[in-house]
């Protein structure tokens, strides 16, 4: 306590000891002076910026959806209330794009958490060739995500290379992005696969940050490798799980538009809708129809969809351990 | 105990086959003629640089790549300053309006992107900034993660540090940029790292900001190139994919210690 009354306060109530002398009154006086010029000046932009380009067009997002908002109709925009929300949800386009999303996060998240942990262990357990084989699983993350949606198409062509391997091997070739059924979950393997590599340096880190004296203890109270597995890492990677799982589903929703605009067959959710994301169907609404109101909407239910994700993976996977 | 010790080794190499194939195959189409590329051969027979110049000389590539550095750069160098410099104000000073201006900054990483195209391109389209480089940049030019970021950082910073520069003499600006910024150097540049490939991989608001087709990002160009004029025409989309992925790829290799550091610091926070 003592040692902060001689370095200069930033506690704006902060008065000098009476007894200093009037020279070091002056140098602090000018010294909070400069301070808040400083603080103030250089919040001035960031000020704007938050309010004039996020929070004030948040509000603004609300306000349309509560509205019939049409672009290409000119005139007033009335209030409808409800209205939109509820066209939207007697929409079956949009129920079915909602379950699309719920499946694309679902299956999504998971998957990249399983992969980037079975990746991180084995890279744990060897010693050799562990910084070329962590390069060559990140690689994919740090490439295009409309050049690989590309890639994969041609992949998995109707004659293409996989399809080809699969008629050598006796199976018979596969529709993959053309099939209702399919197209989908090719859709989720190739963001999975896209995303092993952020996950696995995620958990590589927490795998490292556990200290062996605990593996050690239980090996002498003769754990199996399951157990010390389900005991010990998985307990202790719990605060990287749940921090990979919730940027994981953000980044999701919003890498779910480029894959399916580039690798649905029809680039718009096709076919039969089977692939549609929210946000597709958003950028449709807003940019292909025009209607603001509906489109602002559906974002604010993706906001409020997000949200309780959010919260409910925290909570459910926050558990707490005894040890 | 060897076999043991050789299976994750195996596993491991099957997993890279996995990551790596799609960039071989796409590599493999982009230097095969066009009647070839149905030839399920990984090595062409006759390898040809014509794809590469037909897609140089014929369409926007170049010009496309030109774009994405441009937009993320200056994006990444105005995230760099402004959120270091918020960082920095909200962690190390008292003022007032500080927790306000804190929390406000925090609620909008919890508004997802999507929620503001409508906005930003009513916006856009009022000011006249739509199909203009300005356009596609402003949304993203500064970051409520950034800042978020950069004040943990900045916390850590020895308050006798900043106050012993301020005996000597030095402003503020100069406290900021000779003794704050080098503390947090690491974080700064895992934040721009990020910053840069989110950016050169944005799709959305360039795809809807921009209409003409010179201002199109890598991105939104390789898209419409891929589903307009060069469709169906694999040779091409893989040749026009390939420019689009492999400098990233090889700055990645270059960097690769830092973004996984990167990564680790920024994530583990």
């Amino acid at each position: 306590m003592e040692q902060q009354n001689y370095s200069l306060k930033q506690d704006p109530e902060y008065t000098p000891r009476p007894n200093k002398k009037s020279i070091i009154k002056k140098f602090r006086g000018s010294q909070k002076l400069q301070k808040y010029l400083f603080v103030y000046s250089c919040l001035l932009l960031p000020i704007l910026f938050y309010f004039g380009i996020r929070i004030i067009p948040t509000l603004f997002t609300f306000n349309v959806g509560f509205r019939d908002w049409n672009l290409l109709s000119t005139g007033a925009q009335p209030f409808v209330g409800f209205e939109n929300y509820l066209t939207l949800f007697k929409d079956e386009v949009f129920i079915k794009s909602l379950l699309n999303t719920g499946v694309y996060i679902v299956l999504g998240v998971v998957g990249q958490l399983l992969f980037g942990i079975i990746v991180a262990l084995l890279l744990h357990k060897i010693n050799r060739f562990v910084g070329l084989f962590r390069v060559i699983y990140f690689i994919p993350y740090v490439t295009s995500i409309v050049a690989i949606s590309w890639v994969f198409q041609w992949i998995l062509m109707g004659n293409g290379i996989i399809n080809d391997v699969l008629v050598n091997l006796g199976i018979p070739p596969q529709p993959f992005l053309n099939s209702p059924d399919q197209a989908i979950y090719v859709i989720i393997a190739a963001m999975i696969w896209q995303a092993i590599g952020f996950q696995m340096v995620l958990f590589l880190a927490g795998l490292e940050n556990i200290p062996d004296m605990l593996y050690e203890a239980s090996e002498i109270d003769g754990a199996t490798p399951w157990q010390k597995f389900w005991h010990v890492t998985f307990p202790l990677l719990n605060p990287t799980i749940v921090f990979s799982a919730v940027i994981g589903t953000i980044t999701f929703i919003q890498v779910s538009f480029t894959q399916v605009i580039n690798m649905s067959v029809d680039g718009s959710g096709g076919p039969l809708n089977s692939t549609l994301s929210v946000v597709v169907y958003i950028y449709q609404l807003a940019f292909q129809q025009f209607d603001m109101g509906l489109a602002s909407a559906a974002t604010v239910i993706l906001f409020l969809f997000i949200m309780a994700l959010t919260i409910f993976q925290m909570k459910v996977l926050t558990k707490k351990f005894d040890y | 105990m060897k076999i043991g010790k050789i299976w994750p080794y195996i596993l491991l190499i099957i997993g890279s086959v996995v990551m790596i194939f799609p960039f071989v195959w796409m590599l493999s189409t982009s230097f095969k003629a066009p009647m070839d590329i149905f030839n399920l051969s990984i090595f062409p027979e006759s390898p040809t640089l014509a794809n590469y110049i037909q897609i140089i000389e014929e369409s926007m590539f170049i010009k496309w790549f030109l774009n994405s550095i441009i937009i993320a750069l200056i994006t990444t160098i105005s995230v760099l300053f402004f959120d270091t410099l918020v960082g920095y104000i909200i962690a190390k000073f008292s003022f007032v309006g500080r927790t306000v201006l804190f929390i406000l900054i925090l609620s909008t990483l919890m508004v997802p992107t999507e929620m503001l195209i409508i906005p930003w391109y009513m916006m856009s389209s009022d000011f006249g900034w739509a199909d203009t480089y300005w356009g596609v940049l402003f949304p993203g030019l500064m970051t409520g993660f950034g800042v978020f970021l950069m004040r943990q950082f900045m916390e850590k910073i020895p308050e006798d540090l900043l106050n012993a520069a301020r005996i000597d003499g030095m402003n503020e600006y100069a406290i900021f940029f000779k003794i704050a910024v080098p503390q947090v150097w690491p974080a700064i540049s895992a934040l721009g790292i990020f910053t840069f490939l989110s950016n050169w991989n944005a799709f959305l608001w360039p795809l809807i900001v921009i209409e003409s087709a010179s201002l199109r990002t890598l991105p939104v160009g390789l898209s419409f190139f891929s589903s307009g004029e060069a469709e169906s025409k694999w040779h091409l989309i893989m040749t026009g994919a390939t420019i689009s992925v492999i400098p990233l790829i090889l700055v990645f290799i270059l960097l690769q210690r830092h973004i996984i550091k990167g990564i680790t610091l920024t994530g583990m926070k």
